[in-house]
């Protein structure tokens, strides 16, 4: 019997690591179905004779009794209770025969030895078959005996005991009141108790002191961020759109609802159906309207090109798997291709589950980035509906103002004029100097040269001489050359050496680009720009030797349109000898007749497109056929924004008027929006997709729950004009007391969040490929305890806080008994790193940084400058200013696609989908963060500051405040000591080098007393560095 | 289960740990260091602990060519577009495959000759497009693959598709795979580094070089041209590296004191954790800097090599990366989306990366590391035959998964090969399609690892690069 057992413990993935350890002597431990048997007949033999039809060999499902126990084609019997001798399974598990042994060498899961053992020994005690045991509906056993009653006073620790009893282990004594503190402080809150707070703690000597601090870590408004942020993981909520160009959106409203339904203790069930169906309860409130952005925060695609089909069906996957994940630990999404292999959720069943989604309305695809994504639900501020209502106020008075003034306005046509349309002329840019504001550039050390030996015009011109090419230019000149008509002509004049001509000479103009260029003489100058177009345009020969040559292109065949304005100048040359001078366009001023003539304003409007449809129509219409309306609206419009004479009395109320409307349209686009869920009239149809594939539809399929759970309720709630269930239907299905799944996985998440692991490790996956519970009783009693209490979770965690398992210490007591090398069954309080947003938090929160603001907008911390140089420069980030640098980082900006680095560096997930469970690592990496990181910097600098104007005078007693304000706990007097030396080394260094201690004490926005030492300041924010990167600080004790 | 602290701390103690290797792999160097090719699997300091088979190779460098690379205008030879340039591609090749809406909208799919001349290239006459002058003449060295296909037809599923073997996100990417498996040979070096260049194009969010459920010490790390070479590198203004040492020092003295108290293995590897860093701080900025490479050395990756950020400066770190026992370093190269002017964008992208991509090759050859180290060159899909946009124009070409080209050199890669042909309009794979969980394989089989048993296991299944296909291609092994 010792193989046997020690087998059990070699199971590095099998639940059989929590198989009974019987002690040498006694009795083999009673083989269990669920906890030995299922995980090896999942994990090596399903896949081929398990649910999946598809993937069946011989006819055999192993998960099925009727059919391991049946007659095979081959006559065999797979499964012979109590005569492994006739069993086909022994005999094919045991065979030497390469052919013939399963399972199959090409199936790369070869069954260990002690695997064999057990099966075999399951079979010879009769293959007693049980149902998955988070299929069946948990309920309260019985309370196992314990070896010291006294401890065991309460449930947890009875189930706890009982199990150590039987591993022949002692739990470990209480901790003491600082780590309980703390413990509770970062377990409830994330946050480490202030010094205040302990003081309260440590003075309260009554038996209630520890019940009552547990109450005011419940009480407090941090719960419901901690919380949160653990429902934002499984919400894959993020500020993003998920896909490609990860375009921004809002649902912080949504974020927010989390946070108060944690903290205004929502119970778990309605918490559930207000997200899953709000928008279906009768009458919904804003709050679940906003609820129900949970189905909305999968992912949007807004690549060019993608396909609306496909994502579509894309954002429901998502859904259902999440949907799976979150409520009932399922891995729901490997029936998205075909029947799971290892549970009993059909290919057909996934999309009855899905087709619950397939009445969302949303837009499937979208080829513009940061296109709009309705339904929305817009929720204005009081401050910004007074806004609107005072700016539609005043835009209504500038109406009726403007239509006074246009009653009581005067126009006639004027006489006939002599006045003829302006002539063009040349308007001359470079001339002895460059434009005003031009930044002068150029190759090689001679730029620009002015020379004054010769000139087209002025005193001077610029010559430039040499190999290659080469170039004088400028850009940013203020007064920039506007272009007017399509034929404007650009000219420079040249001069070309005759014993040194130039093979190219090319002109070149910036209006924000370079993208205009015009050569004369060969292709010998830059290679730029697409042969013979706007920017390289052939303009003619290279110009005669020995003289001035004006050179001429106009502005449409270098791609200049009317209205650009060109502010930088390039005369560029291939080789040889070139002067330059006289450089500019041929423009005609613009003809301005029309503002004192509606007659010859007409003309102009006819063809101009920015005039209002009414007012064109109006002018197209002939004069003679004008009706009496027409000619009031041409006038009207003439005077009101063209005719000079009267500009005087319609620009000021025009402008009044534009205010009026510019207020409405930003103060309208400035209003808060949140992503809501909206049933359309009619779903989309859902269908069977093989291999998951959107074009390769199979069965039609209705909305339905799989055939293991128990059935949904026919409710009134079902969509009756088409006879199906709807999706409050499948919320209250999901948050229903009879279903076996809901109150364990959550209870479950909660007793991870309390013990860093929980009963069942694998949070996500509840199925047969999942970890067997260490403690399936507990469990049990706690799902069903939860349900009784109305799905209250504070309780809960109340419950949970207060037993003794949770209040013992956690420091290694020296020897780890071999039996429960990972303390699955704690025999000691774990102790673990916390998590990224609490490493950040804590160090904001010990220095005094954190701001207590709870909700709203995404804020962005610090990140490093250049991190999206290469990923996408076009997102944008700027560093938060003020309290709103120091929310927590539950507030922080989460683009999914590329989160920021330090979240991503100590394991957040990047919520592009549901994440039932975070790893845990310890890298190098995310020791640089915390030492260099500015957050961690200003910290330690602030820190440093509370210390040297908070704490006693005294170094030691400032060590000792510094380190309890850190840590909880005092300093041991080698802890001290150590802490001292380095603030002495410290401050000698800064007190030489004052401009180091000047450069530390002022990283960051937040600021600084000026009258502190700034050498002190820098030395004990070296020690605060120190303090800040403990592992001590970023551990749950 | 990797997740949970307890196991974390059994996993150190017990072998090792972490993506940046630890100071017990000292002994590991030797039999992973330069040596002769092994006959036999090697230990390894990743999960596996030892390689299925004897490796080829010890590293790879994969130039990623974001974007799409243009297949027909680079690396397979049609010249019936050139005939039936204007004309509508024949429906038999088309067939009812899909399109990118980009296209689909056009109504019209016009066969589009490439602007390219072609050169038979060394001994094994390989015709390559005069875009790519330098790497033609590297032609012998290559194992070009004509008949890769993949899946998914728009970027972002088709970049994770290539990287990580599936197009929804969530899975880890090759590199993540060689660092979790095979870890790290350098103490002081990520085991996956990655950089990037290129113009502004389609964005290369860190989702690409992420470890998906792995532990994120399995993600790439990526090299910045800015100040700070490795994110949070640098110490702040004001803390010296003396400073800076001396306050690890602290740090690491009183967490002695902590482990003495609580006992705690993870202690110990936070105080790992900190040397490391340190270490860093140094090992990466010799790293980066280049000057005391020789001036012949220099010219021969051109002259951008002397711009921080240039795909020319990155392919020269890729070998001084290799060089101190990186295990994967990945170069993503942006730009090659070219839906306008084809043409001229090709010559462009061609321009920055040819020489570079050339010159690695010899570098490597030149310092005895192509035979230890795997480059491999390739987009996520190549492009149509035919043009999108007006082709009197400046017309571009479209996405296109079906078939398109990439190729592998160095260490047990078969030199001067092609594998796969596609049909005359390159269009469809005529003979020998490779799919990506197909490369995918061929490269762990380079390492010495068996696709099928690099797994790990998530959400109740046992994951692996190749999903549930792949198939080594033996043809491209030497």
């Amino acid at each position: 019997m010792r193989s046997f057992l020690a087998g059990c413990l070699t199971l590095v993935c099998g639940s059989a690591l929590f198989a009974e350890p019987g002690s040498a002597g006694t009795s083999r431990p009673k083989i269990d179905y669920s906890r030995d048997i299922k995980p090896i007949l999942s994990n090596h033999c399903f896949a081929c004779h398990g649910p999946d039809p598809k993937a069946l060999k011989a006819g055999l499902r192993l998960d099925l009794p009727e059919s391991a126990m049946k007659a095979l084609a081959s006559k065999g019997i797979a499964v012979v209770p109590g005569k492994p001798e006739k069993s086909e399974l022994v005999a094919r598990i045991r065979t030497a025969d390469k052919g013939e042994i399963m399972p199959p060498p090409s199936h790369g899961k070869p069954l260990s030895a002690e695997q064999k053992d057990l099966l075999q020994a399951w079979i010879a005690a009769g293959a007693e078959y049980q149902s998955h045991w988070a299929f069946v509906k948990p309920v309260k056993g019985p309370l196992p005996a314990t070896s010291n009653p006294a401890w065991a006073k309460g449930e947890i620790d009875a189930f706890i005991l009982n199990r150590l009893d039987r591993a022949g282990i002692k739990p470990a004594g209480e901790a003491d009141k600082q780590t309980l503190i703390r413990r509770v402080s970062l377990d409830l809150r994330g946050l480490p108790p202030t010094l205040q707070e302990v003081e309260q703690f440590l003075a309260d000597k009554s038996p209630a002191a520890y019940e009552a601090m547990i109450d005011r870590m419940l009480a407090s408004p941090r719960y419901g961020e901690k919380m949160a942020q653990l429902w934002l993981d499984l919400a894959r909520f993020g500020d993003t759109s998920g896909y490609h160009y990860d375009s921004t959106r809002q649902m912080w409203m949504w974020r927010d609802y989390v946070i108060n339904s944690f903290n205004t203790n929502k119970p778990f069930d309605r918490f559930t159906i207000e997200q899953l169906a709000g928008d279906l309860l009768p009458n919904p409130t804003t709050e679940q309207k906003i609820a129900t952005g949970f189905n909305r925060n999968s992912r949007f695609n807004e690549e060019g090109g993608a396909d609306p089909e496909e994502f579509v069906i894309r954002y429901n996957v998502d859904r259902t798997n999440t949907l799976g994940q979150t409520w009932l630990g399922l891995t729901l999404g490997c029936a998205e291709c075909h029947t799971h292999k290892y549970d009993p959720i059909s290919h057909k069943e996934y999309y009855q589950l899905f087709a619950f989604f397939a009445g969302i309305q949303e837009p499937m695809a979208s080829g513009n980035h940061g296109a709009s994504l309705p339904p929305l639900l817009k929720l204005p501020t009081p401050e910004q509906e007074k806004n609107i209502a005072d700016a539609k106020a005043k835009k209504e008075k500038m109406l009726k103002d403007i239509a006074t003034a246009l009653a009581g306005a005067k126009y006639e046509e004027p006489k006939a004029t002599e006045a003829k349309p302006p002539e063009p002329k040349d308007i001359v840019w470079v001339d002895d100097g460059l434009p005003k504001g031009a930044a002068a550039q150029g190759d090689g050390a001679a730029k620009w040269q002015f020379v004054s030996a010769i000139a087209k015009q002025g005193k001077m011109s610029v010559r430039r001489s040499g190999p290659g090419t080469h170039q004088d230019y400028f850009t940013g000149a203020t007064e920039p050359l506007t272009v007017n008509n399509a034929k404007d002509i650009l000219f420079g004049h040249v001069f070309l050496d005759p014993k040194d001509p130039p093979k190219t000479v090319m002109l070149q103009w910036n209006d924000g680009t370079w993208e205009h260029r015009a050569y004369w003489g060969e292709d010998k100058a830059f290679l730029v720009g697409s042969p013979d177009s706007v920017n390289h345009r052939k303009a003619g020969p290279l110009p005669k030797t020995g003289e001035w040559v004006r050179l001429e292109v106009t502005c449409e065949q270098v791609g200049l349109k009317p209205g650009a304005k060109i502010n930088g100048l390039a005369f560029t040359q291939a080789d040889g000898t070139v002067n330059y001078d006289a450089a500019g366009i041929r423009t005609t001023a613009a003809d301005e007749r029309y503002l004192t003539s509606l007659e010859t304003w007409e003309t102009k409007a006819k063809v101009d497109t920015k005039i209002p449809g009414d007012v064109q129509a109006a002018i197209k219409i002939e004069k003679a056929k004008r009706t009496p309306a027409h000619l009031k609206t041409i006038r009207e419009h003439y005077l009101r924004f063209v005719y000079s004479g009267t500009r005087p009395t319609f620009e000021p109320l025009q402008k009044q008027l534009d205010e009026a409307d510019k207020t409405i349209t930003d103060t309208e686009k400035a209003i808060p929006y949140t992503l809501v869920t909206e049933e359309m009239p009619k779903a989309r149809d859902s269908y069977i997709l093989i291999r998951g594939d959107f074009l390769q539809k199979g069965e039609k399929v209705g909305r339905g729950v799989p055939a293991v759970f128990p059935p949904l309720k026919k409710s009134k709630h079902w969509l009756m004009s088409w006879k199906q269930p709807s999706r409050l239907d499948l919320a209250e299905w999901v948050a229903s007391p009879e279903h076996p799944l809901t109150a364990r996985v959550f209870v479950n998440r909660m007793w991870a969040q309390m013990f860093g692991t929980g009963i069942v490790k694998t949070l996500g996956d509840f199925g047969t490929q999942g970890e067997y519970p260490s403690h399936p009783e507990l469990l049990d009693w706690l799902a069903a305890d939860f349900v009784q209490t109305g799905w209250d979770v504070k309780k809960m965690f109340k419950k949970i806080a207060l037993s003794n398992t949770y209040r013992q210490s956690s420091a290694f007591s020296g020897t780890t008994p071999d039996v429960d090398p990972n303390n699955r069954l704690l025999y000691r309080a774990p102790r673990f790193r916390i998590s990224a947003e609490e490493v950040r938090d804590n160090a904001l929160a010990i220095s005094g940084l954190l701001s207590p603001k709870v909700g709203g907008p995404s804020v962005m911390p610090y990140q490093p400058g250049d991190f999206y140089k290469g990923r996408n420069e076009n997102w944008a980030w700027s560093n938060a200013t003020g309290e709103e640098q120091y929310r927590r980082g539950l507030y922080a900006f989460w683009r999914r696609t590329s989160l920021h680095p330090m979240f991503a560096l100590f394991d957040a997930p990047s919520r592009e989908e549901c994440a039932a469970q975070r790893p845990r690592t310890n890298t190098p990496l995310q020791a640089l963060v915390t030492l260099n990181d500015p957050t961690f910097v200003e910290s330690a600098r602030v820190f440093a500051q509370q210390i040297l104007t908070k704490a006693p005078a005294d170094t030691d007693a400032r060590l000792t405040w510094a380190f309890r304000t850190a840590v909880t706990r005092e300093p041991s007097p080698a802890e001290r000591a150590a802490l001292k030396k380095q603030l002495s080394t410290l401050l000698d260094r800064y007190k030489k080098d004052k401009k180091s201690a000047e450069a530390v004490v002022r990283v960051g926005q937040s600021p600084r007393p000026e009258n502190l030492d700034m050498s002190e300041q820098a030395a004990w924010t070296g020690v605060c560095n120190v303090l800040l990167n403990l592992d001590e600080t970023l551990t749950r004790e | 289960m990797l997740f949970s602290p307890e196991s974390n701390r059994r996993r150190f103690l017990t072998q090792v740990s972490s993506g940046i290797g630890y100071a017990a792999l000292a002994s590991l160097l030797t039999e992973q260091g330069h040596a002769a090719p092994s006959t036999e699997p090697v230990a390894v300091p990743g999960s596996l602990g030892k390689t299925h088979f004897p490796p080829k190779v010890k590293n790879v460098i994969y130039l990623f060519m974001a974007g799409g690379p243009s297949h027909v205008d680079l690396w397979d030879h049609k010249p019936r577009l050139k005939e039936m340039h204007g004309q509508d591609m024949p429906k038999s090749i088309l067939g009812d495959q899909r399109v990118t809406l980009m296209t689909r909208n056009q109504g019209h799919f016009k066969t589009a000759s490439t602007g390219y001349k072609w050169t038979k290239h060394g001994q094994s006459g390989l015709e390559v497009s005069e875009a790519l002058p330098h790497l033609g003449k590297m032609a012998d060295d290559l194992c070009l693959i004509r008949s890769i296909h993949s899946e998914p037809i728009n970027h972002d599923p088709a970049v994770t598709f290539m990287q990580t073997g599936r197009p929804q996100p969530g899975l880890p990417c090759m590199g993540s795979w060689m660092s979790y498996g095979l870890g790290s040979v350098n103490k002081d070096l990520p085991a996956f580094t990655v950089m990037i260049s290129g113009p502004m194009d389609q964005p290369i969010p860190s989702r690409y070089f992420h470890s998906g459920f792995l532990p994120s010490q399995h993600q790439g790390v990526q090299f910045l041209a800015g100040n700070d070479p490795v994110l949070y590198l640098s110490n702040p203004q004001g803390v010296s590296p003396e400073t800076r040492g001396e306050l690890v020092g602290g740090i690491n003295e009183l967490n002695r004191l902590r482990h003495g108290e609580v006992k705690d293995p993870e202690i110990e590897a936070r105080i790992k954790s900190f040397e490391l860093a340190f270490k860093m701080q140094s090992s990466v900025p010799e790293l980066m800097d280049i000057t005391k490479e020789s001036a012949k050395t220099l010219e021969l990756y051109g002259p951008e090599v002397k711009t921080p950020g240039s795909f020319a400066r990155h392919c020269l770190l890729a070998r001084r990366l290799v060089q101190r026992g990186t295990r994967f370093v990945q170069l993503f190269h942006r730009g090659w989306d070219q839906h306008g002017d084809v043409t001229g964008g090709v010559k462009r992208q061609a321009g920055a990366t040819d020489q570079p991509a050339a010159a690695l090759l010899q570098d490597l050859k030149n310092n005895g590391l192509l035979d230890e180290t795997l480059v491999i060159w390739g987009g996520e899909f190549g492009r149509t035959a035919y043009g999108q946009g007006n082709l009197s124009g400046g017309f571009g070409r479209d996405h296109h998964p079906r078939c398109f080209s990439m190729w592998l050199a160095g260490g047990g890669v078969k030199k001067g090969t092609v594998i796969g042909k596609t049909d005359d309009f390159g269009y469809n794979v005529a003979e020998r399609p490779v799919h990506v969980n197909d490369l995918h394989a061929t490269i762990l089989q380079l390492m010495g690892v068996d696709h099928k048993k690099l797994t790990f296991r998530f959400g109740g299944r046992d994951f692996r690069l190749t999903d549930v296909a792949g198939e080594v291609v033996k043809e491209a092994l030497a």
